[in-house]
Parts: structure tokens; C-alpha cells; sequence
């Protein structure tokens, strides 16, 4: 009886499944090390699994648009920490569930024994990531965030070699000085404001009698903060070096970590900033300069790159920077787009890494550089590269080129579109030609010093991983309707912060005494 | 008092920040020390400062914000076990290629 009331009352704890799935099962993992690596793969791929299931129920449940709120322990906000889940934290948490699997199956098939705790630590990933995605309390994003980068810095540096070693310090250190950002932040919002709930703080901001100049000051600290995450411009420096050095399945998962930072500086712009007034001009001005000069910077860098994995984690960079144009305008329309666009770009990234390692081990010592080498045996590998290549330049009639088309559509009417659009397509221009001349030599100039291909295989757990990651690229082009349906119902979800707030606050708002 | 904890929050800071753009990982890790006491304090403080006052409400007499003192133990504990993996880290890269300069290669 008891039991079936629990099933009843399950649905008020939807919000907290895909957090507690992996945390659950990264304690298991560890109490199950002394059992060897196949309990522990078992662990977390059933967990993976269950989470991906938690993540598509709270996807449909998110859908009524009624903004679920779990308060933990039962506090109300905003003197607890509450989880609030609509659409837009439901989808990327769907999102974040998907690259974990693939992730994992992929590294389940031997990468997981090149080091130890790889696997209580990649589900302690995505615990962080989970967790930051659902969050509505900035001190609590502030601890997933800090959850999630401890985990990625140990999966960094995950299979040993002097250049992870050496990106994981510089990684670590650049991080740590974020982190330290983070908290003064919040000090700051805290001193000014008195309260760290989101919500609360978007009542605030309004409220008169604030000290605007530390408000501000924090808010702006604080997106600088996101921005480090999402890689923006001046920030951005690590991402290339990082991503290239960690390992594929590895880089596959931290395609999301960009973008924590994207969602965060979406959500605080949205809910936050942008109804008060004191600092709804706080992203004018500078956010869109430097947006496309990330995106600029990051086609160049393309063209640079040696390897295939260096080229995908300059291709992560210029999708960072393409979606960090829908702050400046926020209206629904664009992050509707650029929610479509997020959501094909990772999948397509993370094809992308787990390719390039897959080549990799068939060129023998030229690896994945653009040199010529052996010809490699897997019409496949060939076949996923063009397909994921042809997506990630937005070429029709892929996921790449809808998303793509979807933004600049959005972004017409705003005012900057001369700039937008010329940056955006000169970009892909240069992207499309560094993939192509990368593609070519990869797959099909032959060099005499390298008569003979390895004939490694790559097993069924690798080949679905990738096939997992790379059919989005088509089934997010044949169902672009419905997708681009719920990105839009997200979006207007997204930019009505007064509901949000109502849902957090509950109805009535509590006036409480203004901090002296 | 606030012109001590000032004083004390910048000195930490300017130091912390000096000691991060060396280099090498020692000072590296000793700038993050620094850098989190200074961080620390200043969460201590946004609460605002307040003598001999618990941080506990009971009826009628002074009491500080505990929220800042919850925060800043979060900060501690996790700042912590940060730098504890840095260290870690940092030794791993002097034993591979015997030398603490943050990209393995000197320049004179």
C-alpha cells in the first residue's frame, strides 16, 4: 500500500531523479570496486540508462509548462534550495543524459582501464552537470559547477601522457581563479541583494533602494564568470588545448561543459537581468562584439589545426560562440534557435571526437593528423565523417544547416544583422574549408611510407556510441518540426520570468524586511 | 574593523594574483591558497560584520547572519579538496618531465 502511494507521489520527485541516478550510482561503483571493471561497467551503464529515462520523463512531464519546483527538504524558497525544472532545464538535462550514455559506451569498450575511477568519477560528471542544468540557486549552481570541474579534472587527465598532464594544470589553475570569481560574485550579490535564490533575486533587482552600483558589479562578474564556462573570446584560450588533450569519450562529454555556461548566462539574462531595470543593459554593447570575434577566432583556429581533435575542439569553440549571440537579444524567437542549434552541435561534436579517435587508431603513428597515411578499411568511419563534417558546416539537408537557418532567420530583425550574418556565414565558409582539406587528407591521400592500414576494430560498443552521436545529425533534420516546437514552447517558457518566479516564490510574494 | 578585513582582503588578493602569474606550479598553487583566503573572508563579510553577536536568533538579543558562515564552509571544504588535486597533479607533471614550469618548457 505504502509502495503504491510512493509510486503515486513520484512524480513531484521527477525534477530530482536525473541528479540522484548518478550520484546513486557512483556510490555503488565504488562500494562494487573491489569486483572488477565489468560490475562497474554494468553499474553505469544501467545507470546511464535510467538516467537517459528519468531525463525523457521529465522532458514530457516539463511539457504541461507549469514550471515544477522541488523545494529539498521541503524549505520553501527562498530560505531552501529548490530545483526548478521547465523546459529548457529538462531538455538540456535530456541532452546531458544522452551524451553521458554514448559517452560511456564508447569508453566502456577500454578506455575505462587506462586509469582507475573512471567511472564513479564520469557519473559524478554527470551528477554536476545534472545538477547545474536543474538548479534555481546560484550558491547551489555555484557547488554542481565546482561537483562537475572536479570530476572533468580528474577525467582530464584520465589515461596518463605529459599533454594531459600539462593542459590539466593549466585547466585546473584557470578554473580555480573562476571558481574564486564565482564566490566573490556571490558575496557581492548576497551583501547587495540578500538572498542567492534566482528568483528572489529577479524580484529584487526591481525592488528600488538597492545598491545598484555592487548589484550590477556582481551581476557582471557573475556572467563573466558563465563566460569563462562558455569560452568567450578573451576567455577562451584553454578550450582548444583542453579538449584536444583529454580523451575521446572524455572531450565527447565536455561538448556539454560549454555549455553550462551558455544555459546559465541564458537563464540569469532571461529571468534575472534583463525585467530590471537597473540591469537590463548589462550585456549591450560588448557580448555581441566579442561573440563574433569568438566565432572568427575559432574558424581561424580550424583552419590551423594539425589533428582532427584540435579541429573539433575549434568547431565546440565556434559553436560556443555562435550561441552566445542569443543573450544580447533576448526574445523568444532566438533562443528558441539557438536551443535547436545547441542541441545538434553537441551531438554533432561529440560524433566528431569519438571519429577522430576511431580514425586515429587505424592511421597507425600518423594518428589524426592531416598528413597522409595508410588507407583505412571502414567505408563507415568515412561515411559518419562526411555526414557529421557536412552537419557541422550547416550544409543541407542536415540538422546543421536547420539550426543554422533557424538562427539567422531569428536574428534578422536585430538591428546588428549586417554583422551577424556576414560573420556567421564567412565562418562556416572557412569551416566547411578546413573540414574539407582535414577530410581529404585523412581519408583519402595515401602515402608510400604507410603501405600498411592497422586493422584495428572498433566493436560493437564504440560503432553504436557513434552511431547514437551521429544520427542525430538526421533525426533532429527529419523531426525538425516537433524539436523546433518544443525549443520554441521552451523559449517563451524562458522569457516569462514573472511566471518562473511566481513558481519559485509561490503566489503570494513574501515582503520581507529590507536587509539595513 | 572593516578597514582591517579590507586591508587583509586586498593584501590576500594582490598577492594571491602575483604569485598565480608566475610561471611555475608552486607559486601557482600557492596564489589559489591565497587567493581562496582572501575569497573566503570576503564571503565572511558580505553578511555583513558584526561584534560579539551568534550567529543564532533569540529573542530580542543581536545576531549575525548565518548564511555568509554556511557559505564560506561550502567555500573552504570544496577549495580544499581543489587544491589538494592540484598539488597532486602538479607532482605528477615534476616527476614526467622533472621540471614545475607550468608549460614544461623554459625559456631564459
Amino acid at each position: 500500500m505504502a509502495f503504491l502511494f510512493g509510486i503515486c507521489k513520484m512524480t513531484q520527485h521527477a525534477a530530482i531523479l536525473p541528479i540522484l541516478i548518478p550520484f546513486v550510482a557512483a556510490l555503488l561503483q565504488l562500494a562494487a570496486k573491489g569486483y572488477g571493471i565489468g560490475v562497474q561497467r554494468a553499474i553505469g551503464l544501467v545507470g546511464a540508462l535510467l538516467g537517459v529515462v528519468a531525463a525523457i520523463w521529465l522532458v514530457w512531464l516539463a511539457d504541461d509548462g507549469m514550471g515544477r519546483v522541488y523545494a529539498l527538504g521541503d524549505w520553501a524558497a527562498p530560505f531552501g534550495i529548490v530545483l526548478a525544472a521547465d523546459r529548457l532545464a529538462a531538455a538540456m538535462s535530456l541532452l546531458t543524459a544522452l551524451l553521458g550514455l554514448s559517452a560511456l559506451l564508447y569508453a566502456s569498450a577500454g578506455f575505462d582501464e587506462r586509469g582507475r575511477h573512471f567511472h564513479p568519477l564520469f557519473q559524478l560528471q554527470l551528477f554536476g552537470l545534472q545538477g547545474a542544468f536543474l538548479t534555481g540557486d546560484l550558491f547551489n549552481l555555484f557547488v554542481f559547477f565546482e561537483v562537475m570541474l572536479l570530476a572533468s579534472y580528474v577525467l582530464l587527465a584520465h589515461g596518463g601522457g605529459m599533454a594531459r598532464t600539462r593542459a590539466g594544470i593549466a585547466y585546473v589553475a584557470l578554473n580555480l581563479a573562476g571558481s574564486a570569481l564565482f564566490l566573490i560574485a556571490l558575496g557581492m550579490l548576497y551583501g547587495s541583494l540578500g538572498t542567492l535564490n534566482l528568483a528572489d533575486v529577479a524580484l529584487r533587482l526591481q525592488t528600488p533602494g538597492i545598491d545598484v552600483a555592487t548589484a550590477r558589479l556582481a551581476c557582471m562578474l557573475l556572467v563573466a564568470v558563465f563566460a569563462l564556462k562558455a569560452a568567450l573570446l578573451p576567455l577562451s584560450f584553454w578550450l582548444p588545448h583542453a579538449y584536444a588533450a583529454a580523451g575521446a569519450p572524455v572531450a565527447a562529454l565536455f561538448v556539454i561543459m560549454t555549455k553550462v555556461g551558455i544555459v546559465a548566462i541564458l537563464r540569469v539574462q532571461a529571468i534575472a537581468l534583463d525585467p530590471a531595470t537597473v540591469t537590463t543593459d548589462l550585456l549591450d554593447g560588448w557580448l555581441l562584439p566579442l561573440a563574433l570575434a569568438t566565432v572568427l577566432f575559432a574558424a581561424v583556429g580550424a583552419l590551423a589545426a594539425p589533428r582532427l581533435r584540435d579541429l573539433t575542439a575549434w568547431l565546440v569553440l565556434a559553436s560556443a560562440g555562435t550561441l552566445l549571440l542569443a543573450p544580447v537579444f533576448p526574445q523568444a524567437n532566438v533562443s528558441a534557435a539557438a536551443l535547436y542549434y545547441l542541441v545538434q552541435s553537441s551531438f554533432v561534436a561529440a560524433a566528431l571526437f569519438l571519429l577522430a579517435e576511431q580514425i586515429a587508431v587505424r592511421r597507425g603513428e600518423v594518428a589524426d593528423a592531416f598528413r597522409p597515411g595508410p588507407r583505412i578499411h571502414a567505408p563507415w568511419l568515412g561515411l559518419a565523417f562526411l555526414l557529421s563534417a557536412a552537419s557541422v558546416v550547416g550544409l543541407p539537408p542536415f540538422a546543421g544547416f536547420i539550426g543554422k537557418l533557424m538562427l539567422l532567420t531569428a536574428l534578422r530583425d536585430s538591428g546588428d544583422t549586417a554583422a551577424i550574418w556576414s560573420v556567421l556565414l564567412f565562418a562556416g565558409l572557412l569551416l566547411m574549408l578546413a573540414l574539407a582539406k582535414g577530410g581529404g587528407r585523412l581519408l583519402w591521400e595515401r602515402s608510400p611510407h604507410h603501405p600498411h592500414a592497422s586493422t584495428a576494430r572498433s566493436g560493437w560498443r564504440r560503432s553504436t556510441a557513434i552511431v547514437l552521436l551521429v544520427s542525430p545529425a538526421l533525426l533532429l533534420a527529419l523531426f525538425a518540426r516537433p524539436v523546433a516546437d518544443y525549443a520554441a514552447r521552451a523559449a517563451a517558457q524562458l522569457h516569462d520570468p514573472q511566471a518562473y518566479v511566481s513558481a519559485v516564490l509561490g503566489t503570494q510574494i513574501i515582503e520581507r524586511e529590507r536587509k539595513p | 574593523m572593516e578597514a582591517i578585513i579590507s586591508i587583509a582582503i586586498g593584501l590576500l588578493t594582490a598577492c594571491g594574483v602575483f604569485l598565480l602569474l608566475r610561471a611555475r606550479t608552486f607559486p601557482l598553487i600557492l596564489g589559489l591558497t591565497l587567493l581562496s583566503y582572501a575569497v573566503n573572508l570576503f564571503l565572511f563579510a558580505s553578511g555583513r560584520l558584526r561584534m560579539d553577536a551568534p550567529p543564532l536568533v533569540r529573542d530580542g538579543a543581536s545576531y549575525t547572519d548565518p548564511l555568509p558562515q554556511a557559505l564560506v564552509l561550502t567555500a573552504i571544504v570544496i577549495g580544499f579538496g581543489m587544491t589538494a588535486y592540484l598539488v597532486m597533479l602538479a607532482l605528477r607533471a615534476l616527476n614526467e618531465s622533472g621540471d614545475d614550469h607550468v608549460d614544461a618548457r623554459e625559456k631564459t
